[in-house]
Order: structure tokens, then C-alpha cells, then sequence
């Protein structure tokens, strides 16, 4: 088994450059699709099949089997277990979160299917509660786990909050972009003057929690991009766009950002 | 393609034509028996008007006979024909279905929103296609009409914004309630700019809307001739009260045009701008909203008045549906009861008693779908 570290993609860095220049303006942004480093694979001398690791960048080559092969279901363990393995030893400090045992206990009265028994928690060194949510597990105890140090050496999850105002940012802006091809009936491909706010102002009346649903007037299930799609096509008179379409994955961002807090009810008609 | 799947418009439209044969065969008796029901549903597909029902004639005895009637038409919207020809469509349905109506109306009311960017071929299209309107046309402004050229060409087509008249016992008044503040010199914005502006709904750069201190005085001085048993009815494209600030479903100075007409017994106020079944009522003020031809809009999240039942969520499928036109029937009190004729629904009357009743009496039909 050998094992070949290739140089990794450092995601944060191209986050705070975009922060670093300030704001981008409007029409440039968004219109095109987001750049999502891909995790270059070594290529085995023998041919062998060779598997990375999500972080990026560590990856293994499987001795016995050849590339565009599929692994068993034994190798597929042994493979993954062992790149967990590398990559504990990279990162010696790191640890998970010990499965906390509350979130996990059935509630009163119900039956766990045998199925989805819970898996046995990591040894931990916190207080963790035995037996489940009780009256007394609840309310009073935020203020003291409030003042309980948080949990550190985690690689994940050990965000600063410049990290958190970069994503704010991006994520804002993405919005700001679903927000502008919404309102613009040339930006959306329309050919007879109607935007999406002449009948959807604020969003609403789009109701996308509700998806996915069996829409009637199609005879299928619709996503909501089903609908985008049917509305760009029908009043607006526009072309549909394509999944990918930036212009689809903003007016998404948008729709739902307006609908932020209401209760996702899929399904509904 | 067959026909082995029936659209629910199919089907509804074969429910309503199969309703209506079957009232062909009725004898007389069970014809009366019906005839309540189908009194709304028959007006609005412009087979017979209310007043030749049974129903109606039981209305005259407790002394709320129609003194006239007039139509409405409202929010067209329109862009030249050889950019977009759906609304085109939608106000050549609305004038086909006026003149249509037996007995025809003594006027036609048109709400506003005649243009939806006030663009000198947009309100020409609209003065050319409201010509063929057999009654003669009452006109009002809206905000799609005015913001480009703040007015000037709407003014030459159709004259000045406000004005008032009297027919048969009823003193009415029309305003141009859709002015605003200043918002665009300071940001140096061009007309075209101004007007992208107060078109979008969800804009919260415009101003809001109001009458204006020059307007309120001439309507102080308008209602100082006229006395105060005769009813009112003003005509107003935007609400003439408070409904919902971000969406400028809104009047800002609408506590004082209402102070104007507290004297007054009856005071009834039509309005365009909201393209949805609203009713509202306010001390001795009734308020109507008229329906859209162009597009329904959702009801606003917070603010909806009480008196109102709200419209049936419209399907997006059917571009008509959540629109229409409607009549008024001004009664002898000189409240109006008001038909909202819906292209893609049966019809819903909206009875001055249930307003004046507090939402007590002849309670319109709720819908079956909220509205989200």
C-alpha cells in the first residue's frame, strides 16, 4: 500500500482574498459558477485504482485492483479505514465530538427500531447525561453550559470570526445576485418585459418550503426550479434555464432567504 | 395527445356548461329555486344581470334597490403590443365583457395603471383599445401612468388627474392619490429610472404615496358645495388608508383625505393598484379594491384589513385566473354592492350590507385554498 500526499487546496485563502479587495460589484459576481478545487488523484504506475480522501488531499492506491474497477464491500472498508487512519496520524491533535447521548435517547413513549440503533459514543471527557431528556435536562441547564468552556482541537469546527464574516459576505451576496436577476426581465432571458416581482414581490406567493410536491398542472413532482423553470418559460417568455445556470442557483438563494424562518413543509399543496 | 386527461380547467369549465344546461330544462318553479344560487355565476358569464333574479326582489322590498350601475376596469398594465401581447389580450377581454352587460352600465370606470411604464405608446394602445367601450369611460391615474413624465401625456389623453361630478343623486370624486415624495433629483435619476422604480413593488427606494396638501385643499373645497346627506363615492388608485407600508399598498396622508370626508353620511371609495379582493371599513368610509386584468398579487403578510375574504390562491397555469373586471351597483343608500367578475372562477359579490354590518350579514364565501 502506498500512500501519496499531493498539494491541497487551501479553501480559506481564496475566501480571504475575496474579502481582502473589497466588495465586488454586482454584475460580475454571480454570473459564474462557483470554482470548487478539484482533488487531483496520483496516477498508479501499475494501473491500480487509487482513492482519495476528503480532506482533500491524501489518497491511496489499492493493491489487487485495477483502476475503473469497483472495490468489494470488504476492500471499500479496509480502504476507508485506513485513510481515516492517515489521517489521524496528520493530525494528531484533532479528536470528534463524542456523540452526545442526549440527542440521541429515544423520546418518552416511543421505540427505537432496532435499525437505527445509536452508535457506541467515543469516550469522552465531558459531562454527558445518562438517561435521556428528563424536565430537569432542559432549561435550567443553558445558563451553565453556557459558561462551560467550548470544546477545542477539533480541525473542524475551529472557524475564526473573520472566517464566519467571509462566508456572511459570500453568502449575501449570492443572494443580493438572486435578488437583481428576480427583478430584471432581461437579466432572466424575458422577451415580453415581465420580471418575477411583478407578480412575486418580496418572493412571495413562491412558497418553496412547499417543494418538493406533486404539482398538478405538470402531472409530476416539481422542484422548485421546476417552477422557475415553468414561470420563465410561460409568463415570462424566456428559455429555461439549466441546473447549473448561475442565474437559477441565485434566484434559489434569493427565494429562500426570503423565506427564512418558515417552517419547511415539503410536499404541501 | 388524447383526451384521456382533463385539466381541472377542463373539467371545471365542463362542470359550469353542464350547471347551465341543466337550468335550461327547469320548469319555472324549481328555476326560482335556483335562481339565488346561480345569480352570480349567470352575471358573470354575462348570460343575465342579478336584477332579472328572484333574489334581487326580495333585496328592493328591504330598501336596497340599485339606483344605476357602472363597470370597472382596472391595472392593464400594458406594454406595446409588439413587445408583449398578454395584457393586450386581458383589457380587450375586460372591454368585450362591459360591453356585454344588459343593461349597460351608465359608466365605465378605469382604475389606473393603464401603461405599465408609462411610455407613450403603451397609453396611446390603451386610449385607442378603451375607445370601443360602448359607455362612456371614466378615467383615473395610477403610478404606472404618471412617474415617466409626471403625467404630462396621461394629462393630454385624458385630461386633468382629479376632478368631480354628480350623477343621479351621487356625488363623485376622482384623485390622483398616487404622488410621491421626491426620490430621485437628489440621486440623479432619469425619468425612465424614476419609473423602473415606482413600478417595482418591493422597491423601498420610492417614496409613498399620498394625495398631497394642494389636492386635499381642492377637495376641501370641492366637498364645501355639497351637502352632507348626499352620498360620496371617490374613486382613488391606491387604497385611501393604511395597509401595507413596504409594498406601498399605502396612502401616507390618507388619515387626513379621510378627516376630509367625516362629515359626510355615506362615503364609498373605489381603488385599483392592490389587483385583489379587498374590502375595508373605516368609521362611515367603505373601501373597495378592484381587480387587475393584467396579474392577481398575493395578499400582504401583515396589515390586511378584516372585512376582507381573500381571494383563492390563483394558478400560475392560467394567466387569467385572479384576474377580471367587475361592476358596481350603487344602491339607493349610495353604498355600492360590488361584483368581482372573475375570468377563471364564478363570480363573488361583495354585499354593501356585510360591510356595513361589520362582516355580520350576507357574509361573502370563504375560500377552500389558503392564500400563501
Amino acid at each position: 500500500m502506498k500512500l501519496l500526499v499531493g498539494t491541497g487546496a487551501v479553501l480559506s485563502f481564496a475566501g480571504g482574498v475575496a474579502l481582502a479587495t473589497g466588495p465586488v460589484s454586482p454584475p460580475a459576481r454571480g454570473t459564474q459558477a462557483p470554482e470548487v478545487k478539484k482533488h487531483e488523484l496520483p496516477v498508479s504506475k501499475d494501473g491500480n485504482l487509487v482513492v482519495g480522501l476528503c480532506d482533500g488531499e491524501t489518497s491511496m492506491e489499492v493493491k489487487g485492483v485495477k483502476a475503473g474497477e469497483s472495490l468489494t464491500r470488504a476492500q471499500a472498508q479496509h480502504v476507508s479505514g485506513a485513510l481515516m487512519e492517515e489521517w489521524l496520524r496528520k493530525n494528531p491533535n484533532a479528536h470528534w465530538d463524542a456523540v452526545p447521548l442526549v440527542a440521541q435517547a429515544p423520546a418518552p413513549g416511543s421505540t427505537t427500531p432496532r435499525t437505527q440503533q445509536p452508535r457506541t459514543p467515543a469516550p469522552s471527557k465531558g459531562t454527558v447525561r445518562e438517561g435521556g431528556v428528563t424536565p430537569e435536562s432542559g432549561g435550567a441547564e443553558v445558563k451553565k453550559q453556557q459558561a462551560v468552556p467550548i470544546q477545542d482541537g477539533h480541525t473542524y469546527g475551529a472557524f475564526s470570526d473573520r472566517d464566519e464574516a467571509i462566508w456572511a459576505a459570500s453568502t449575501e451576496q449570492f443572494v443580493d445576485e438572486g435578488h437583481r436577476v428576480f427583478h430584471d426581465a432581461q437579466a432572466i432571458g424575458g422577451t415580453v418585459g415581465i420580471s418575477c416581482d411583478m407578480c412575486h414581490p418580496d418572493a412571495s406567493n413562491t412558497h418553496p418550503e412547499t417543494y418538493p410536491k406533486y404539482q398538478v398542472q405538470l402531472g409530476r413532482v416539481a422542484l422548485l426550479r421546476d417552477m422557475i423553470n415553468w414561470c420563465i418559460e410561460n409568463p415570462v417568455r424566456g428559455r429555461p434555464l439549466a441546473d447549473g445556470d448561475p442565474r437559477m442557483r441565485a434566484m434559489e438563494a434569493y427565494i429562500y432567504a426570503k423565506r427564512k424562518g418558515v417552517k419547511l413543509e415539503y410536499g404541501k399543496k | 395527445m388524447g383526451n384521456k386527461f382533463r385539466s381541472i380547467e377542463t373539467k371545471h369549465y365542463a362542470e359550469r356548461d353542464a350547471f347551465f344546461d341543466d337550468l335550461k330544462k327547469l320548469d319555472r318553479r324549481a328555476f326560482l329555486r335556483v335562481a339565488g344560487i346561480s345569480a352570480g355565476i349567470a352575471a358573470g358569464m354575462g348570460l343575465r344581470t342579478p336584477h332579472s333574479f328572484q333574489l334581487v326582489n326580495v333585496a328592493e322590498a328591504q330598501g336596497t334597490k340599485p339606483r344605476f350601475s357602472f363597470a370597472y376596469i382596472s391595472d392593464t398594465h400594458l406594454y406595446e403590443k409588439k413587445l408583449n401581447d398578454r395584457f393586450v389580450r386581458a383589457i380587450l377581454k375586460a372591454v368585450d365583457d362591459v360591453n356585454g352587460l344588459d343593461p349597460q352600465p351608465d359608466f365605465v370606470l378605469f382604475g389606473g395603471d393603464l401603461a405599465q411604464l408609462g411610455k407613450p405608446g403603451e397609453l396611446k394602445l390603451g386610449a385607442e383599445i378603451l375607445k370601443s367601450v360602448k359607455a362612456p369611460i371614466r378615467m383615473m391615474t395610477g403610478e404606472h401612468d404618471w412617474f415617466l413624465d409626471m403625467g404630462e401625456l396621461w394629462t393630454d389623453l385624458f385630461g386633468p388627474p382629479n376632478y368631480s361630478f354628480d350623477h343621479k343623486g351621487v356625488h363623485f370624486v376622482v384623485l390622483n392619490s398616487i404622488l410621491e415624495k421626491d426620490f430621485w433629483t437628489e440621486r440623479g435619476l432619469s425619468p425612465e429610472e424614476r419609473m423602473q422604480i415606482v413600478a417595482g413593488l418591493d422597491n423601498g427606494i420610492q417614496s409613498r404615496f399620498e394625495v398631497g396638501a394642494p389636492q386635499r385643499e381642492w377637495l376641501r373645497q370641492d366637498l364645501a358645495k355639497v351637502n352632507k346627506a348626499t352620498p360620496i363615492i371617490v374613486f382613488s388608485h391606491s387604497p385611501l388608508y393604511k395597509y401595507y407600508r413596504p409594498w406601498n399598498f399605502w396612502t401616507d396622508d390618507a388619515d387626513e383625505v379621510q378627516a376630509l370626508f367625516k362629515p359626510f353620511q355615506t362615503v364609498t371609495v373605489i381603488h385599483g393598484h392592490t389587483h385583489q379582493l379587498l374590502s375595508n371599513r373605516i368609521g362611515n368610509m367603505s373601501f373597495h379594491g378592484m381587480l387587475s386584468t393584467a396579474w392577481p398579487w398575493p395578499y400582504a403578510p401583515e396589515g390586511l384589513p378584516q372585512l376582507t375574504v381573500q381571494m383563492n390562491r390563483s394558478d400560475p397555469f392560467s394567466q387569467f385566473d385572479g384576474c377580471g373586471d367587475g361592476r358596481m351597483d350603487v344602491l339607493e343608500s349610495g353604498m355600492v354592492d360590488k361584483l368581482y367578475n372573475l375570468w377563471e372562477r364564478n363570480p363573488i359579490s361583495v354585499r354593501a350590507s356585510y360591510l356595513a354590518s361589520g362582516g355580520k350579514r350576507d357574509v361573502p364565501p370563504r375560500t377552500k385554498l389558503p392564500s400563501y
